[in-house]
C-alpha cells in the first residue's frame, strides 16, 4: 500500500466535473480532500491518496491527461 | 539561546514540535517558526543589536536557532546605497539598492542557508541537501564545507557550466538530474520523503525561510530605524518577499521601529510570473505555470509561498510588475552603469520594475524607496554579453586616437 499527498489545480473547462468522486470510482484509491479553493476560472485541491502504488500512479496520470495540473503539496523544490 | 516555542500552520494553527517538519498533518499546510516574543523583548534592544556582529547574526534572538553555534561565513549586513544617479534618471529622490549580491556565495541565499545549515547540526543531521539551478547550490555548498558535512546537490542536467563549478569547487556531491524541470521536482520530493538529510527548502524550510527576515532587519537598522515608503523585491518562491515584511513587523511590534506602512511592491518576469499575474488578475488563487524566463534564479512556476506573498500584497496596498523579458537585461545594465553594481538578472527584473512602478505612479518621487538586488551579475553574464563592446585598436597612439575621435570620446 502507498500513500501521496498532492495538490491538483483544475483549469476551467474542469471546474464544474467531478474528478474527485471518478478519481476514486475509476481506480482502486481512497481520496481524502484536506483543502481546497475552487473560484470560477481555476481551483486548487490538496488531497491525500491512499492505495497500492500503481494504482495511484495511474489515478493521477489518468487526472494529467485531463488537464488536470498534479504538484507535490510543498510546491516547487527547485530553487534558483 | 532560540527563543522559539512550536512550529504552527499557517492555514489552521495546529502547532508542532521544533523538529525537521515543514507540512501540517492535518491539512497539510505549510509550517511556520512561533517565538515567544515576550522574552526576545527582553533582550533585544537597538543597542544590543548595534553591539553585535557585523552579519545578520547581529539578530540572532530572532532566527530559529542558537546563534553562539551558527554556522556563519558572514552573510549579511550588506551595503545600502543611495542611488542617486538612478534615482534621478527615474524620477526618485530617496532610492536605495539594498546589495545582496556581496554575500559570502554571492547572493541573499546565504542568508537562509546559514540558518538552514545551523539548524541541520542541531538536529543532529550530517547530511544537507537541495535542488537548485544556481544560487542555493552554491551557498549550500559552500555552508556544507564550513560546517563539515557532507552535501547532495542536485541540479538539472542543462545547468550552465558556470554555475556547476560556482557549486562543485565546495566539494559537494554534485548529482545532475536529466529530465524536466516538473521531473526533478517530483524526483526530489520523493528523495526528501526517503532519506534522512536536512533538505534545506523542504523538511527545514520552517527554519530556512526565517533567514530573510535579516534583510528587512537590516534595511530598518541601515535607515535608522525605520521602514521604508516602498519596497521592491523579485519573487520566485515568495518567500523572501513575505519574510521582509514579517521582519519589518516583528521589529515595530518589538517597539524598535515605529508603525509599519511599507508597500511592497512584487517584481517577476513575464516568463514566469503567476504571483503578479494572479494578483492583477484579481485572482486568489496562484496558477501554476513553465517557467520560460532568462532569469533562472526567479523561474519557479508553482511557488511555495506564492499565496502568501499574494497576501502580502494586498495587506500592504503594494503593486505588481509584470516585467517583459526583453527590458531583464536592460535593467541589469541600467543598474551598473548608474550605480556601479553589477546584478544578475533577478537585479534586473527589479529595476525594470521599478522603472515602471515609478512610470505608473505607484512611487512618488520623495518616498523612500528600496529596491532589493539579491544576486551577482558575475553569474548571469550571458544575459548582458551581447550589450557589452570593446574597442579593438592596434598598439598605437595612432591607431587609439582615430578609434576615440571616431566616437567622439577625446
Amino acid at each position: 500500500m502507498g500513500r501521496v499527498r498532492v495538490r491538483l489545480t483544475f483549469p476551467e473547462t474542469m471546474v464544474p466535473r467531478p474528478l474527485i468522486y471518478e478519481l476514486g470510482h475509476e481506480f482502486r484509491v481512497v481520496t481524502n480532500i484536506r483543502r481546497a479553493h475552487v473560484e470560477e476560472h481555476v481551483g486548487w485541491v490538496v488531497l491525500e491518496l491512499d492505495g497500492e502504488e500503481d494504482e495511484i500512479e495511474r489515478g493521477l496520470a489518468w487526472t494529467r491527461s485531463l488537464g488536470v495540473r498534479v504538484d507535490p503539496v510543498t510546491a516547487d523544490v527547485v530553487e534558483g | 539561546m532560540a527563543y522559539v516555542t512550536a512550529l504552527k500552520c499557517r492555514e489552521c494553527g495546529r502547532e508542532y514540535p521544533v523538529e525537521p517538519l515543514n507540512v501540517c498533518e492535518f491539512c497539510f499546510g505549510p509550517l511556520e517558526v512561533a517565538y515567544d516574543y515576550e522574552a526576545i523583548r527582553k533582550v533585544l534592544s537597538k543597542e544590543q543589536i548595534s553591539k553585535g556582529p557585523p552579519t545578520m547574526w547581529r539578530y540572532a534572538p530572532l532566527l530559529p536557532v542558537d546563534g553562539e553555534n551558527a554556522v556563519d561565513l558572514h552573510a549579511g549586513l550588506t551595503p545600502l546605497l543611495k542611488a542617486n544617479n538612478l534615482g534621478k534618471l527615474l524620477g526618485l529622490d530617496n532610492l536605495y539598492i539594498k546589495n545582496d549580491s556581496v554575500n559570502p556565495s554571492f547572493s541573499f541565499k546565504d542568508r537562509v542557508v546559514s540558518v538552514a545549515i545551523t539548524k541541520a547540526l542541531e538536529f543532529g543531521f550530517d547530511t544537507v541537501a537541495c535542488a537548485s539551478t544556481g544560487n542555493l547550490a552554491g551557498s549550500v555548498a559552500a555552508h556544507a564545507a564550513k560546517a563539515g558535512m557532507k552535501a547532495l546537490i542536485f541540479i538539472p542536467a542543462d545547468l550552465e557550466r558556470g554555475k556547476v563549478v560556482g557549486a562543485g569547487v565546495y566539494g559537494p556531491t554534485l548529482v545532475s538530474v536529466h529530465g524536466s524541470y516538473d521531473d526533478v521536482n517530483r524526483l526530489c520530493s520523493e528523495l526528501a520523503d526517503n532519506y534522512h538529510w536536512a533538505f534545506v527548502n523542504i523538511n527545514l524550510r520552517p527554519y530556512y525561510a526565517e533567514g530573510s527576515k535579516t534583510l528587512g532587519y537590516e534595511v530598518a537598522e541601515q535607515l535608522g530605524w525605520r521602514a521604508p515608503d516602498h519596497a521592491v523585491v523579485p519573487l520566485a518562491s515568495g518567500a523572501l518577499f513575505t519574510k521582509i515584511w514579517k521582519g519589518l513587523h516583528e521589529l515595530q511590534d518589538l517597539g524598535l521601529i515605529p508603525k509599519v506602512k511599507t508597500r511592497m511592491h512584487a517584481t517577476q518576469p513575464a516568463g514566469c510570473a503567476p504571483i503578479v499575474d494572479a494578483f492583477l488578475n484579481g485572482s486568489r488563487i496562484i496558477r501554476p505555470v513553465r517557467p520560460n524566463t532568462i532569469a533562472k534564479s526567479l523561474a519557479i512556476g508553482n511557488p511555495a509561498d506564492g499565496i502568501y506573498a499574494l497576501r502580502t500584497l494586498v495587506q500592504s496596498q503594494g503593486a505588481a510588475c509584470n516585467v517583459p523579458e526583453d527590458e531583464i537585461a536592460e535593467g541589469v545594465k541600467l543598474l551598473a552603469e548608474t550605480e556601479g553594481v553589477f546584478t544578475e538578472t533577478a537585479g534586473g527584473v527589479v529595476i525594470s520594475g521599478l522603472k515602471r512602478l515609478v512610470q505608473s505612479g505607484a512611487i512618488k518621487r520623495d518616498e523612500l524607496t528600496v529596491a532589493f538586488i539579491t544576486g551577482n551579475g558575475l553569474k548571469t553574464q550571458e544575459a548582458v554579453e551581447g550589450m557589452v563592446h570593446p574597442i579593438t585598436i592596434q598598439p598605437t597612439m595612432k591607431s587609439f586616437q582615430a578609434a576615440m575621435q571616431d566616437r567622439q570620446l577625446v
